[in-house]
């Protein structure tokens, strides 16, 4: 099995009718995924290579039965974007985007677990998810992961998701779905999120965390791991020697206040009984020695 | 992006906040002028991005305006925290009867709005939030709500603030948290808000950090400028990379930020010391990759390169030729080790192979070509 996003998932793009949109969009299709429609106001009535372009998500959902959305709307229509898609009736929110203002994501997440409490989202300014095999939703390149299992993997670096799915490809080993969380302040879904998830999927038998500098995400996880989790873990954090006060690329990764060092993030990650590699290489070895023992 | 006090007090003035009158002055004459204009006495203050400014000497009380012409010249120039003081701003003195602190912030755990407030104010807040975190009175606002005045009463009530402040810092805060939403700040901070006094709540520092993302929806340009930024972070900046300068010998390239930070561990991980983190993005054609050449062989102290590239969506053999097109764009004058993995690795490869020599090698991986990388630069 796989979570968040399967065979069965039908996809409909906010912003297909874009540059980025249409490009990844087509490629997610090639891949495998079930694109079933666009979005966009103007465009209502054409298609995107075969692809039926609807007003908004309540229409597109109403046509043809679409579950997911896959935001590639620029940052300041996001907000209204992510709104459209619950009003619209998907069951997840893949919001690709970055750059989305803060107090916008503080501002929908909070709107969604009120009114939308059913509804996941992941991102915005994540790479999104992929269940190899089965279907791709984002920019991940879908031939760096190898189909199966028995590894679940979630990340908050884009990069190096690509690069754990590509190290455990060399090794042969398989994943379930990999899930690229994003590196913003306030991310839909969380470490915790796909770590109950991978732990309620029989077929994920081992899990893969990489996680990086910045707020408190992994040491919530590494407690959640404690009191929760039974598979193993191994993981990576990137940023050990990133200089306080400066954001290191994402808005989320930034050590402040002496906070969210990547060192105590590794030390509270080792004491729930996780195996931490100090390279994303060292971590992919670790989770091959996990997968040789299972 | 963080602003100067006097922008911060600007910014808050603009919400109807009530802040002293001042001058931003750049030279000891236009100092005393100012405090001519406002007549003293008044502070001479620094206006630095760096907390600490009154303990290393950057913030004085002036009586005369002969004290404003004093403290204005031993001000400006000065180093606080690697911070060179450039601006000041004087401003008409307040008397003080008590100190408090009020704030606002993303709680990202919560993923709720903190305020926090404070009757011991003036000092840094992390200090009282170690020692005595009960003094300290907070609350977590929903942002979908927004904040009532009946709940900013019910804040203030448990600060066990001085009676006289209420009115004054239940009003004040409603206009803090108005400044915080629609200005799209990631912090704003009082520090302190005093009670004079004549029982008058005012605010006399201000401490304000915005969220670039939210630049579409404000302008930010006067903030921009003054900007403090090193002359390589200036200049990649210009080029919109994302660059971040340190103090190492190692030139980083690498795409994606999450790569970039773990390049930075891993050379430092085997003995070397990064000169940057500098992050490409997804693609890595050749007008990008000469962009980053560019300003990383500008920087003096570097005395390796290391291209580390992973391709994804972006294929090998592209990021081969982007490589090899950006060098023919640059003159390069330290040597280059690039380490290039994931889709059409191979291919990517086999283009740069007959490239190869002393000013640019290639290692298969992340580490060896981090471990090549520290020692040419040593």
């Amino acid at each position: 099995m796989s979570i968040f996003l399967d065979e069965n998932s039908k996809v409909v793009y906010q912003g297909l009718t874009g540059s980025q949109g249409r490009y990844y969009g087509l490629l997610n299709r090639d891949y495998g995924t079930n694109v079933v429609a666009g979005t966009n106001p103007k465009k209502a009535g054409t298609d995107v290579d075969g692809i039926p372009v609807y007003a908004n998500v309540g229409e597109a959902v109403e046509a043809t039965g679409a579950n997911v959305s896959c935001i590639f709307i620029p940052a300041a229509g996001v907000k209204s974007a992510v709104m459209e898609a619950a009003e619209g009736g998907v069951e997840l929110i893949v919001a690709i985007t970055e750059g989305v203002p803060a107090h916008d994501e503080a501002w929908f997440f909070n709107k969604l677990q009120r009114d939308y409490p059913n509804v996941r989202l992941l991102g915005p300014n994540c790479p999104g998810l992929i269940s190899p095999g089965k279907a791709n939703v984002g920019i991940t390149a879908g031939h760096i992961a190898k189909a199966g299992g028995p590894v679940g993997i979630v990340s908050r670096s884009g990069t190096l998701t690509y690069q754990a799915l590509y190290e455990l490809q060399q090794k042969d080993i398989g994943v379930t779905t990999c899930v690229g969380i994003g590196g913003d302040p306030v991310p839909g879904t969380s470490f915790i999120d796909c770590l109950a998830a991978f732990e309620a999927d029989p077929e994920t038998k081992a899990i893969m965390m990489i996680g990086e500098i910045g707020g408190s995400a992994e040491e919530e996880a590494a407690q959640f791991i404690k009191d929760h989790v039974t598979k193993p873990v191994s993981s990576y954090v990137a940023g050990v020697t990133a200089p306080p006060g400066k954001k290191m690329g994402h808005a989320g990764a930034i050590v402040s206040g002496g906070k969210g060092t990547a060192d105590a993030k590794m030390e509270a990650l080792r004491d729930a009984g996780v195996k931490v590699g100090l390279n994303p290489t060292e971590a992919g070895e670790l989770m091959a020695e996990i997968v040789a023992g299972l | 992006m963080d602003l100067f006090e006097y922008q911060g007090k600007q910014f808050f003035a603009r919400y109807g906040m009530p802040v002293s009158d001042g001058e931003a002055v750049q030279t000891v004459e236009d100092a005393v002028a100012a405090a001519e204009r406002l007549g003293t006495p008044v502070m001479v203050k620094a206006q630095v991005h760096t907390g600490g400014r009154g303990k290393a000497g950057g913030v004085k009380f002036a009586a005369t305006v002969d004290d404003v012409r004093e403290h204005a010249t031993n001000i400006l120039g000065l180093d606080i925290n690697g911070h060179i003081v450039e601006n000041l701003w004087i401003e008409v003195a307040s008397d003080i009867a008590e100190e408090y602190y009020a704030s606002f912030t993303l709680d990202r755990g919560a993923k709720k709005h903190l305020g926090m407030l404070s009757a011991e104010g003036g000092v840094e807040i992390e200090t009282v939030a170690e020692e005595t975190p009960d003094k300290i009175s907070k609350i977590w606002v929903d942002p979908v709500d927004g904040l009532s005045e009946e709940v900013a009463r019910e804040w203030v009530a448990k600060a066990n603030l001085n009676p006289d402040a209420t009115e004054g810092t239940v009003d004040i805060l409603m206009k803090l948290y108005t400044a915080y939403t629609e200005g799209d700040a990631d912090l704003c901070e009082i520090n302190p808000l005093i009670l004079t006094p004549e029982g008058k709540v005012h605010v006399l520092d201000a401490k304000v950090t915005l969220d670039g993302n939210a630049d579409f929806r404000h302008d930010l340009d006067e903030y921009d400028a003054t900007q403090k930024r090193d002359e390589r972070e200036e200049a990649a900046h210009a080029k919109g990379l994302q660059y971040v300068g340190l103090d190492g010998s190692v030139g980083v390239i690498a795409n994606g930020a999450g790569l970039a930070m773990s390049t930075l561990d891993v050379i430092n991980q085997v003995g070397g010391k990064p000169a940057n983190f500098l992050d490409i993005g997804g693609g890595a054609n050749a007008d990008v990759m000469s962009g980053a050449l560019q300003v990383i062989n500008d920087d003096p102290n570097v005395k390796a390169i290391f291209i580390n590239i992973f391709g994804g969506i972006t294929r090998g053999e592209e990021v081969a030729n982007g490589i090899l097109e950006a060098m023919k764009r640059v003159e390069i004058s330290s040597p280059i080790v690039i380490r290039l993995d994931g889709t059409n690795a191979e291919e990517g490869r086999a283009i740069l192979a007959p490239e190869l020599d002393d000013m640019l090698r290639m290692e298969t991986t992340m580490l060896d070509a981090a471990k090549v990388a520290a020692e040419l630069a040593k």
